[in-house]
């Protein structure tokens, strides 16, 4: 592999790998504030994704598609935590892993039959022209995907440390009491996690969809891979998940590119989940160590 | 009187055994069979899936790769190799036992998600390489010319013959898992899942009972794609996808967790209600699949079997502590 | 010999010393107190006696037997049972399954005979139930086995826990906060019990808020404050003692 070919890789990687960041940080903000694993988290970036393609047809510009998409996954994230999540608060892992696996299922087929089986198009934020970058080439898309994260987590970062809500959201995962103590509900901190959860993946689904395109069955893979960043960073860690979504995505392009036998790309998901697997077995509390890692 | 114990006490199995066994007798026609036929694995699974999550309370969300496992080692043993279909059914029921103890020996020792997990990558994992392993298991084409089952002289390729096979061997796994539920290995099961730490205190080697339970399922669920195989003759990797544990998943959890007999509701509901609504739109099942899981798993925790609890609960609720029996209703129970 | 032994005990979470070089001794046939003020360690201390956690440095030992080196469930083998501060009664079960679980340590079928059940299999269910049954008239909760445990009040709960970690035949028996939200009859109804059970040739460690429970029953008082061992002794020198008063300053002994 010339180093170009590894640019072009890492490019590709860290596109991908930026919507694997927002899954895992929507996965981390739901599990921070009620431990719930959230198995229909992918299914909220595809929603964004194909929400925004259709208020784009309908004739809304761009930017107003993204915004719009985004507010309205994430109204779904919090009906959803309403409808579903709440009446289970004290039902136990079983019992929530269910629901939100159900919710899953109902939203893809929903999808299904609003979408269709086609993967659907949105067309680029700003052109198509390629960017020459020594010998690889980088989409203008890619630099909107980047930027457009990064705006993302340190505006997050921000309302974590700067803001009283956020001071409290973050105290919820420690402690539930603790929010009472500065004044605000703990139910409020969870329907806004799962609000700010939904609109975070939302994002990340609208940003891909230029670049890959969007179809009602995208989101399982997606939040699969959302969840391995994130356990691969460290579970409830934020900044892990992040850094292990960037990683994934470039460790999947990579192994790919690096494999010499033709057809390797049949296993690309595959990486991913092997990734997971051997997490899980050698190191579960992830590279920077989890929240209850942290706790104990 | 001890025959009429022994009456009182197996009678909803023995009732169903006789029911489901005479099947053929009423009727010979090749569709209804293959619906009960289809059935009867089915509830192989969910028997095994049953225990794993309605006891012990930890979930798979990748059991159709067990049930891979059963479908695609027999049938692999048995085309290529020219092997025994009952040993090929045997080998590939240990592999897949062994799989389940090296996924479940490192992610049952953490919270409950972990194993949901892993065993949801380990899902996928299976599917891209039946789909990739083309040399092994020709890809997308699938594998055709399966034999059908014999035993001696006796053709199980012949339907009525395959059902009572295949419902025999059903009713032997629902009987055993009832045993095994009202036995010491069983409470320690409901115990690790209500308090694992209480468990503990009391001597149960909890990861260890966890890990065995996978293995259990998983064993259930390969011999039940060991069958699957035998009848169809034919195996294609679209059978066993992430969809495919979820709406596994779901026929426990509609039948009723905690109940081994919610598993044989379950089945015979989620059998049959894809064959009804695909006379509409069969686009609509799995939406109506997730909204059930939610809905149960809200409003009646318990499943269908729970239902008539519920009912005599409101009733009671609604006629007021008169009419309460003393003794209230009993705690859900296998036997 | 001392039947259990805390050697120099510390344990950590992250930056926080919940325990430090916490040692003394439990005898065989003593019922001893553990008390102190909310947070002092006693729970801590009693999840490592029981094996469920590990010292962060010093050992437990019960006989010879090193409780931080073995499996959680272990310890329960060796003959250490224990209840739990906030009730951990399985409650979709019977009350006499509850207690079965407690046999669990002294039984041996395992998968495959309770698939088949085998005679052998049989007779030990048998055995188990009467066994159970034992336990449960012990705590005076006999005639509730075929209740749902899930239905008893606070008070069952705790004797239920009783009765469970009994089945499992333990030599020491570990009660957290055994009388809490009992009412002064049931409190008097548990001392009973205790005595009765210490009687029986069972050695009692336990938690307690209720001062006079704790002095009325205890041969022995061990006192924590802030995870650091205080005082020990005999009831009537620790109500003497200043530095128990000063940890205990405003609530009455």
């Amino acid at each position: 592999m010339t180093f170009d070919q590894f640019l072009q890789y890492v490019f590709s990687g860290v596109t991908t790998g930026s919507i694997y960041a927002l899954t895992a940080l929507g996965f981390t903000l739901i599990y921070n504030a009620t431990n719930v694993i959230n198995f229909a988290q992918g299914e909220f970036v595809m929603l964004g994704g194909l929400t925004a393609v259709s208020l784009h047809e309908a004739g809304a510009p761009l930017a107003l598609a993204f915004v719009g998409a985004v507010a309205i996954v994430a109204t779904v994230g919090v009906v959803f935590q309403l409808l579903a999540i709440r009446p289970l608060h004290s039902a136990g892992i079983l019992a929530q892993i269910i629901v939100t696996v159900g919710a899953s299922l109902a939203l893809r087929t929903g999808a299904m039959l609003i979408w269709g089986r086609e993967a659907l198009p949105l067309p680029p934020f700003t052109g198509d022209e390629p960017i020459k970058v020594s010998e690889a080439t980088i989409l203008p898309q890619t630099l909107w995907v980047l930027g457009l994260t990064l705006v993302i987590v340190v505006t997050l970062q921000l309302f974590y440390r700067r803001t009283l809500t956020g001071k409290a959201v973050r105290a919820c995962s420690v402690n539930q009491g603790a929010a009472r103590l500065m004044g605000i509900s703990y139910s409020k901190v969870v329907l806004l996690s799962f609000g700010m959860s939904a609109a975070i993946s939302a994002a990340g689904g609208v940003m891909i969809t230029p670049v890959s395109f969007m179809v009602y069955s995208s989101g399982a893979l997606i939040g699969l891979k959302g969840f391995a960043a994130a356990i691969f960073g460290g579970l409830g860690n934020p900044a892990g998940a992040v850094f292990g979504g960037l990683a994934l995505g470039i460790l999947e392009t990579l192994a790919i590119g690096a494999l010499p036998m033709s057809g390797a790309s049949g296993y690309k998901d595959a990486v991913a989940f092997l990734i997971l697997l051997i997490v899980l077995f050698v190191k579960p509390q992830g590279l920077f160590g989890g929240r209850s890692v942290e706790k104990a | 009187m001890a025959a009429l114990v022994f009456l009182r006490r197996h009678l909803a199995f023995l009732a169903f055994s006789v029911v489901i066994l005479s099947a053929p007798l009423f009727t010979g026609n090749i569709y209804y069979l293959s619906i009960l036929a289809f059935m009867a694995t089915r509830l192989m699974i969910a028997l095994g899936l049953n225990l794993l999550m309605g006891q012990a309370g930890q979930i798979s969300l990748g059991h159709a790769a067990f049930v891979g496992i059963g479908a695609y080692g027999s049938a692999i043993m048995t085309t290529r190799w020219n092997m025994d279909p009952w040993l090929a059914m045997l080998f590939s029921a240990v592999f897949a036992a062994a799989v389940a103890g090296l996924i479940g020996v490192p992610t049952l020792k953490l919270k409950g998600h972990y194993l949901a997990m892993a065993t949801l990558g380990f899902g996928e994992i299976v599917h891209i390489l039946l789909v990739q392993f083309k040399w092994l298991t020709n890809g997308t084409d699938g594998i055709g010319g399966i034999p059908s089952l014999a035993i001696g002289g006796i053709d199980f390729g012949d339907p009525q013959m395959f059902h009572w096979l295949v419902w025999g061997v059903v009713l032997l796994m629902l009987r055993i898992s009832l045993n095994l539920v009202d036995s010491r290995v069983g409470r320690s099961l409901r115990a690790l899942h209500r308090a694992e730490v209480a468990a503990m205190s009391l001597g149960v080697n909890t990861s260890f009972r966890k890990v065995q339970v996978l293995m259990v399922s998983a064993v259930f669920a390969s011999i039940a794609g060991s069958f699957f195989v035998h009848y169809v003759q034919y195996v294609s990797p679209v059978s066993f996808t992430l969809t495919f544990s979820v709406i596994l998943v779901t026929t426990v959890v509609i039948g009723g967790l905690g109940n081994v007999w919610g598993a044989v509701w379950g089945s015979v509901l989620m059998v049959l209600l894809p064959e009804y609504l695909k006379r509409y739109n069969q686009d609509y099942t799995l939406l109506v699949f997730g909204v059930m899981l939610i809905v149960i798993m809200i409003f009646l925790p318990g499943g269908l079997v729970s239902f008539k609890t519920l009912v005599a609960k409101t009733r009671e609720r609604l006629g007021g502590a008169r009419t309460a029996s003393a003794a209230g209703p009993g705690p859900a129970r296998g036997s | 010999m001392a039947l259990l032994r805390v050697e120099n005990v510390t344990k950590r979470f992250g930056g926080l010393e919940a325990l430090k070089d916490v040692s003394f001794s439990l005898h065989d046939g003593q019922v001893k107190a553990l008390i102190g003020p909310n947070g002092a360690g006693k729970t801590t201390l009693f999840n490592l006696i029981s094996g469920i956690d590990r010292p962060t440095s010093g050992h437990v030992f019960f006989r010879d037997e090193d409780l931080g080196r073995l499996a959680p469930h272990m310890a329960s083998r060796l003959g250490v049972g224990r209840t739990f501060q906030h009730s951990k009664v399985f409650d979709d079960m019977s009350v006499l399954d509850n207690v079965k679980v407690g046999r669990y340590g002294r039984s041996h079928a395992g998968v495959f005979s309770a698939f088949l059940t085998l005679p052998r299999h049989r007779r030990e269910e048998k055995a188990i139930s009467e066994a159970s049954l034992r336990a449960l008239r012990r705590v005076g909760l006999g005639d509730r086995a075929h209740e749902s445990a899930g239905n008893l009040p606070v008070g069952d709960r705790h004797l239920l826990e009783i009765a469970r970690s009994l089945a499992s035949e333990p030599t020491v028996l570990l009660l957290d906060e055994p009388a809490a939200g009992l009412n002064n009859e049931e409190t008097a109804q548990l001392a009973e019990i205790v005595r009765r059970v210490r009687d029986d040739g069972v050695t009692i460690l336990l938690v307690e808020h209720d001062m006079g429970f704790v002095m009325d029953i205890s041969d022995e008082v061990v006192v924590l404050d802030y995870g650091k061992k205080i005082a020990e002794g005999p009831p009537l020198m620790i109500r003497n003692d200043e530095e128990v008063i000063k940890a205990y300053l405003g609530e009455d002994l």
